[in-house]
């Protein structure tokens, strides 16, 4: 390098931010990735109609004929009881869905070059992933508050306290982190986006059904209860319903189901142990095809 | 000049599929190198390995002196890529893509900022900077997608078939850009699969086939290999096509070619227009009428057909 090309780079040249490169890199990537939220209304509405169709259909729709054991059905109307019990599910399936918007966002990234030529810069390698991972859990702040909103419209309440509810949102917050990242690493093993459209979505159906969100465990095959009981979705889901102080169901006698916050915790820890060097991995290796 | 790319028997295999077979490259610092070669031929694969994106199974590569595997951070510093496709984003505004690229490549914000409205200018987005990428046409495309390339200075800079797609309009326009880039000492290596953009902009060709140099060498050296330039004269009188002959047979390489029905004689020559400008004094001499005079020179698909069977642009059937 000669003395020019020096000088040149200290005028050019970004000092280090306090908290390193990796989390600028990944601010800047998550940036992008916002902004394209708003630039594209469209795909914002439709990520909000799903769950608010979810909750009209399940309330008026099943709402009657799903029981909820030890719930007192004395003291309200049935239908109230259910939509109390079934908003959180609605919360904790939404969450789980911002995974697929991972999968089809690397995927298209990937299918037009932007992760070749993210990867040939000289920026922080799981910046890419952090950014988008990062921006599609921030996402659903919006879409959580859109759907507290119509939850309130057809009846739910939170019943807690404010801290315990503000805990509930961000455990949910934290539970589309870590469904983030999975979503990243199955997004970045994608041929093209319209296959990412459809593997982002298959596996989060029989996740979040078997579980707690819609229908009670205890009304579960018994061979099916442990399953239920020991997915995440049942104890994020249970940890909200106890926290907005809304009717829980029988709750089943597994450690998960007897200490959801903290398997919550856990299990969002281990996911992301799991799942963040899993897909930083791919992307170190992967090209656009 | 030293070299600033130097590869020395890539190998890069995809299961049973032999990408690169023994690939050797070399690039003098601020000269163009042309890599062609058909679809498949391996020229993705040789830039991705250049640009730290893919490890070769075996042999070793260097980018400004750094080790592309064990160093690809600091090769990262000094390049500029731009694929097949064009790598910005659809949502963002020019500006906001050039932005992007900026902060990621650790530049200054000032920095940034100047140079984005500077390579806006200079590609003709002026007036497309804050417009969403979804209203550029595909030319603008390849433009900003160049210009991203090209925010932090690199001194090397990746081309991988970067007018695939284009119309003539715009090819000719990212021509001109590329030729300035080089005229400010910027080393470039280009891949392509048109023969005409490779003779345009690149001083050294090489031509790779099934992962290995076919050939090497100037555009011109390449085109004497298969054959050189011919003069080839239409005579306005038939009578004179003997004086004609002899005219011709005087500067000729090879063998002089009479063409009675046509009143055209062929003199395969060296020295191009040298050759072209000393034929037409000795056929003035003679007193021979001309109607039409070319001098003909290979074209790079002739070069490409003769070295390996087919055409450039042709799917090869195994």
């Amino acid at each position: 390098m000669s003395t020019d090309a020096q000088v040149d780079s200290v005028i050019t040249m970004r000092s280090r931010p306090i908290f390193g490169w990796a989390l600028h890199d990944g601010l800047v990537v998550a940036r992008r990735n916002l902004i394209q939220t708003v630039r594209v209304p469209e795909l914002l509405f439709f990520s909000l109609v799903q769950p608010v169709i979810f909750v009209l259909l399940f309330a008026f729709v099943f709402g009657g004929a799903i029981p909820i054991p030890g719930a007192d059905p004395s003291a309200e109307p049935d239908t109230s009881v259910y939509r109390q019990y079934l908003m959180p599910g609605i919360f904790g399936q939404t969450v789980a869905f911002a995974a697929a918007a991972s999968t089809v966002g690397l995927a298209e990234d990937m299918h037009r070059g932007l992760i070749d030529r993210f990867r040939s810069l000289p920026m922080a390698s799981g910046a890419v992933l952090f950014g988008r991972t990062f921006a599609d859990a921030a996402r659903q702040i919006l879409v959580l508050t859109v759907l507290s909103i119509t939850g309130l419209l057809v009846g739910w309440r939170i019943n807690g306290g404010v801290f315990d509810a503000i805990t509930a949102f961000l455990l949910l917050l934290l539970f589309a982190y870590t469904v983030s990242w999975i979503g990243a690493w199955i997004g970045l093993y994608m041929p093209n986006p319209e296959t990412a459209n459809t593997a982002g979505l298959v596996w989060l159906f029989p996740l979040t059904f078997l579980s707690n969100a819609f229908v009670p465990i205890s009304s579960m095959p018994d061979w099916l209860q442990p399953i239920a009981q020991w997915n995440p979705i049942s104890s994020l889901v249970l940890a909200t319903r106890e926290l907005f102080g809304n009717p829980t169901g029988i709750v089943g006698d597994a450690w998960s189901q007897q200490n959801p916050i903290l398997y919550t915790l856990i299990a969002c820890a281990a996911l992301v142990a799991v799942f963040a060097p899993l897909s930083i991995r791919r992307y170190r290796q992967t090209t656009a095809r | 000049m030293p070299n600033v790319i130097e590869a020395r028997g890539l190998v890069k295999k995809y299961g049973d599929v032999i990408a690169l077979d023994g690939l050797d490259l070399s690039v003098a610092e601020g000269s163009v190198l042309g890599l062609l070669g058909p679809n498949g031929a391996g020229k993705t694969t040789a830039v991705r390995i250049l640009t730290t994106l893919l490890k070769p199974d075996q042999g070793a590569a260097s980018v400004a002196g750094f080790d592309v595997v064990r160093q690809a951070e600091q090769v990262r510093r000094v390049i500029g890529l731009t694929g097949q496709y064009a790598a910005v984003d659809e949502y963002l505004t020019g500006r906001e893509n050039l932005r992007m690229f900026g902060d990621l490549y650790h530049l200054a914000p000032a920095y940034v900022r100047q140079r984005t409205s500077e390579l806006l200018e200079r590609f003709d987005l002026a007036d497309a900077t804050d417009r969403s990428l979804r209203t550029y046409s595909g030319g603008m495309r390849r433009r900003l997608d160049l210009a991203a390339s090209l925010i932090a200075k690199p001194s090397i800079l990746f081309l991988d078939e970067p007018t695939t797609g284009l119309d003539p309009r715009s090819r000719i326009g990212l021509w001109d850009v590329i030729t300035e880039l080089v005229a400010e000492g910027t080393t470039v290596l280009l891949t392509t699969q048109y023969l005409e953009e490779a003779d345009q902009l690149a001083e050294e060709i090489v031509v790779i086939d099934h992962g290995r140099v076919i050939a090497q060498g100037t555009s011109d050296s390449l085109k004497d290999a298969v054959g050189g330039d011919r003069v080839e004269v239409v005579v306005t009188d038939p009578g004179s096509l003997g004086a004609a002959e002899a005219a011709l047979r005087e500067g000729a390489t090879g063998e002089v070619i009479v063409d009675p029905a046509e009143r055209r004689v062929s003199a395969p020559v060296s020295g191009g227009s040298t050759a072209l400008v000393e034929a037409i004094r000795r056929l003035d001499a003679a007193g021979v009428g001309i109607a039409d005079v070319v001098l003909r020179r290979p074209t790079l698909d002739d070069v490409f057909l003769s070295l390996t069977g087919h055409a450039a642009d042709e799917e090869e059937v195994a």
